[in-house]
């Protein structure tokens, strides 16, 4: 399995892989938000927190077909799924690779573009600690809807109607953690919302996810 | 030890495709499935390779016992040809990929980028994954596609070193491997007869 997750992020880094246009998409949302909403420092200050959120998951939401359809194409999915790893094993694996080139990144950029954003001295700590607990999450749940719609042609739109409401409690719980965080208030019970969601995700899909893809591949 | 099926009924679909298929096969022994084009040569292959349940009847074989070959490779383009067998090998807990790439004549191309082989080297890339698997029962969906006269008869040679090593191998293909001693079967005998429906079926099939 480390091999499956080896292979992975060596694909991810190579050439036509991915790797970065989660991280490139964020950056440029960062970027383009106070163009359109204009330079105040303190509107953007009060937005900060729901912007970076968003643009973390739409970022993440953008390169979840990848995770399967790219081995279901080039047969080599069918030859997992006959291969001595467990696929629930092999399915985790895949979320574990998604988010260490989509999640882990966004979680270590998101500071700089905080700075961007005015976003008030207090969070940041907040902000990576969020995002840090909510991503895995993000990944967690993709994996399972690109499991689901493994197989059909143009399935992107269908895997994004499937996984965004799934992602919404992570979103209100994560950027409820970094607005209260920018207020000084306590952020004690989102955080534990937010972790367990995660928790919760990461220890049930990764088996619904390997069911779904054996009945995917009949 | 061997590979036992008995009445297999493989179905597409949630339609039957085959029905009452029967075989057995033991170790050093190869069998050539045959039959025209969408007979359920595949269906039949995949089912014996776990990724599908039968529709009827049973195969009876260790699970760990099979390696499957599909039409597609499962080559990863930017990787390099050791590093796909690698891969594999790692995945199936064998570490030697030198015999594989020995034998199927892919030593010069070890360093080549997947996407840089032509079609008939990726295709003995895939077959070599076979190799590296270690596992003794080979269910093979036309492994000849784009291989030329050469490599044919290459890969005739390793299935018969796999064969007198203890291996089994299930091969459906159009063309003569070379495997004299191998049993034929032809598939078009088992197909299976399409249920017919009556006005009484006709609500049944939406339930």
């Amino acid at each position: 399995m480390i091999a499956l997750l080896m292979r992975d992020l060596r694909l991810a880094f190579r050439a036509g892989g991915g790797f970065g246009l989660g991280l490139a998409f964020f950056l440029i949302l960062a970027v383009l938000v106070p163009l359109g909403i204009g330079p105040e420092p303190q509107t953007l200050a009060r937005i900060a927190p729901g912007i970076l959120w968003v643009g973390a998951l739409l970022a993440c939401l953008l390169s979840l077909d990848r995770i399967f359809a790219l081995d279901f194409e080039d047969g080599s999915l069918d030859l997992l799924a006959t291969a001595p790893v467990p696929l629930e094993g092999a399915v985790s694996m895949k979320a574990l690779a998604h988010w260490l080139t989509t999640g882990l990144p966004l979680v270590l950029i998101s500071p700089v573009l905080g700075l961007l954003l005015f976003l008030p001295g207090e969070a940041y700590l907040w902000l990576i600690v969020s995002l840090a607990l909510g991503t895995p999450a993000l990944s967690v749940i993709g994996t399972f809807g690109a499991a689901l719609t493994v197989g059909l042609k143009r399935g992107g739109l269908l895997l994004s109607l499937l996984v965004l409401p799934l992602y919404i409690p992570t979103l209100v719980f994560g950027a409820e953690v970094v607005s209260r965080g920018a207020m000084g208030l306590a952020v004690d019970t989102p955080l534990a919302l937010l972790a367990g969601i995660t928790a919760g995700a990461v220890a049930i899909l990764p088996f619904a996810s390997a069911h779904v893809l054996r009945i995917n591949l009949r | 030890m061997g590979l036992n099926v008995r009445d297999l009924a493989c179905a597409r679909g949630g339609l039957a495709m085959l029905e009452g298929v029967s075989f057995s096969i033991s170790p050093g022994a190869a069998l050539v499935l045959r039959g025209p084009n969408g007979c359920g040569k595949t269906t039949l292959l995949r089912t014996l390779a776990g990724l599908q349940p039968a529709f009827g009847g049973e195969v009876d074989c260790p699970p760990e016992a099979i390696a499957y070959a599909a039409h597609a490779d499962g080559l990863k383009a930017t990787l390099s040809v050791s590093e796909n067998l690698q891969f594999w090998a790692a995945i199936y807990g064998t570490r030697d990929i030198d015999t594989a790439l020995e034998q199927m004549n892919l030593r010069a191309l070890a360093g080549r980028a997947a996407q840089n082989l032509s079609a008939g080297q990726k295709r003995r890339l895939g077959l070599a994954r076979l190799m590296v698997t270690g596992r003794p029962i080979w269910v093979l969906d036309e492994p000849t596609v784009s291989l030329d006269v050469a490599s044919v008869a290459l890969f005739g040679d390793v299935v018969r070193h796999h064969l007198a090593s203890g291996g089994m191998a299930v091969i459906a293909t159009h063309i003569d491997l070379g495997l004299p001693e191998a049993e034929i079967l032809d598939l078009s005998r088992f197909k299976a007869r399409l249920p017919e429906f009556g006005v009484g079926d006709f609500n049944e099939a939406f339930l």
